[in-house]
């Protein structure tokens, strides 16, 4: 039977009848569909660690993987964990009902969260530039969720007014007991504050969630006209691509804002933060664009970037890209043991010392059939 | 809610020309203890909207907290203003951060749009026919 010819299959669960009719034409196919590697060479799947059981030579299990490409189906199921694991939120529903009461605490509870919450949120103090006069600032927290970015605000003595869609999310910030005021408002809406009364706003990874309504992309003009002349915003945001970054800038110069994207870290996959820093009114010293962190080249060191003792998810951080772009590297695979040489030489030292060793024969350190 | 809060709040709703000030009713309120910040206040005072924040304390049946007129940055500043109870500093420190709204109505001046406040959140969400474009 020419299981291993057809070369593509990757599937679980074919029906015998399927297996047959694509054996069958993997036959006529012949050469053609037959992959360069043969299945003699193939013992495992490095990446995923799966063994090539015997059995399935000769067509006893329905699962059938293709030799040739071993390597690049692991890398590609590993695309698919990872996919599976940490989906982007803001596709999977709206942020009021993405954030439901469950998810609300899961976000609160998870100290990794709050960390890099409390980072972010002190990198986008940095870039909103306040005055640094020892005057509390009455600042805007927007998509604030249960409070932790507003907890770092208060921490630094500034009065604040959070902004979230979200009731569980609100309801989480009441019993956290912050400080500042919260209100329940889509931030797509506008913010329906009087003008020029704000020192300053923040946004903590909310704005991408506009992205993905349907209707809002069009008007986030409108949104932040009440910000004091000279202020500043700063939103950081997780573009899900540069087309989607393209259209928040865009929409924020259409609106009269001057300023611009200022991205850290833009070699790592995920500790890549983008914020949105826009003025308003006239160009002052202090307007020119921050420069972003890690840009020239220098990766996150633990310092800055969580580490949070979960060992493979910080490295990954901090190594996700070359991780990702270096070759895979072929593991060796010892199938032969340490080799007859190294046999015959144990032997002989244990016939040294007086111990009952076999005759050395034909037979010695060679290695069983795979169908033993 | 606070005060400051109510202060900078207009509404959105499609057909408010200004939206400001929204009404405020108010069903339930309490004072938290807060610490007075001189600086702060003296920074807000320009940005606040007087009349506006003398009625909100007339909804809340404080009516002689603040006075009808504005007070002065030598008065916000003046020594030992913090300490002292009765002061400008104080009243105004207690107007604005210390007072929270807890229940209550929003009412928009324009269109009488009613924003509900439950447990200190206003709820400031607008159907999709009511948002103005």
């Amino acid at each position: 039977m020419v299981t291993h010819g057809g070369g593509g299959w990757r599937r679980f669960g074919k029906t015998a009848a399927e297996r047959a009719r694509a054996s069958a034409s993997a036959a006529a196919a012949g050469v053609r569909r037959r992959s360069p590697r043969c299945v003699g060479e193939f013992i495992g799947d490095p990446c995923s660690g799966e063994k090539w059981e015997p059995s399935l030579r000769r067509g006893a299990s329905s699962r059938l993987i293709s030799c040739g490409g071993g390597a690049r189906r692991g890398e590609k199921g590993e695309e698919e964990r990872r996919g599976e694991r940490m989906p982007r939120p803001e596709v999977q529903a709206p942020p009021e009902i993405f954030y439901n009461e469950s998810e609300a605490r899961k976000y609160t509870t998870s100290s990794r969260i709050i960390e890099i919450q409390s980072r972010i949120t002190e990198r986008a103090l940095e870039l909103l530039a306040l005055p640094n006069d020892g005057v509390p600032k009455l600042l805007l927290d927007i998509g604030c969720g249960s409070g932790l970015s507003g907890e770092t605000l208060t921490e630094q003595g500034h009065h604040w007014i959070g902004y979230d869609i979200s009731k569980s999310m609100l309801d989480v910030a009441l019993e956290r007991e912050t400080e500042g005021d919260l209100l329940h408002a889509d931030m797509g809406q506008g913010l329906g504050l009087r003008p020029g009364v704000i020192d300053g706003a923040i946004s903590i990874s909310a704005v991408q969630w506009l992205c993905n309504a349907d209707k809002s992309c069009h008007n986030p003009r409108l949104r932040l006209k009440c910000l004091a002349r000279g202020a500043r915003a700063v939103l950081q945001f997780y573009a899900d691509n540069v087309k989607q970054s393209e259209m928040i800038v865009t929409a924020a110069m259409r609106a009269g804002f001057a300023g611009g994207v200022v991205v850290d870290w833009p070699h790592s996959s995920k500790a890549k933060k983008s914020y949105l820093v826009l003025t308003c009114g006239p160009p002052s010293l202090n307007s020119s664009l921050p420069k972003g962190k890690g840009q020239d080249g220098a990766m996150c060191s633990d310092d800055d970037e969580s580490d949070d003792g979960s060992g493979d998810d910080g490295e990954a951080q901090t190594v996700g890209i070359y991780e990702r772009n270096r070759p895979k590297k072929r593991q060796k695979t010892k199938k032969n043991g340490k080799g007859k040489s190294w046999l015959l030489n144990k032997k002989e030292q244990m016939r040294k010392r007086g111990r009952e060793v076999p005759a050395d024969t034909k037979y010695t350190g060679r290695k069983r059939k795979s169908y033993f | 809610m606070r005060l400051l809060t109510h202060n900078m709040l207009a509404s959105n709703a499609r057909g408010a020309s200004t939206g400001y000030p929204l009404k405020l009713q108010v069903v339930k309120w309490t004072t938290k203890e807060a610490e007075p910040n001189a600086d702060f206040l003296r920074g807000m005072l320009p940005k606040l909207d007087w009349a506006a924040l003398v009625a909100a304390t007339h909804s809340l049946g404080l009516p002689g907290l603040l006075p009808e007129s504005p007070p002065t940055d030598a008065e916000l500043s003046a020594d030992g203003a913090a300490d002292d109870e009765g002061s400008a500093l104080r009243r105004l420190h207690r107007a604005l951060l210390e007072i929270h709204i807890e229940e209550g109505t929003l009412v928009c001046p324009d269109t009488e749009r009613c924003f509900p406040i439950s447990k200190g959140v206003p709820n400031m969400l607008l159907h999709e026919d009511e948002v103005r474009n």
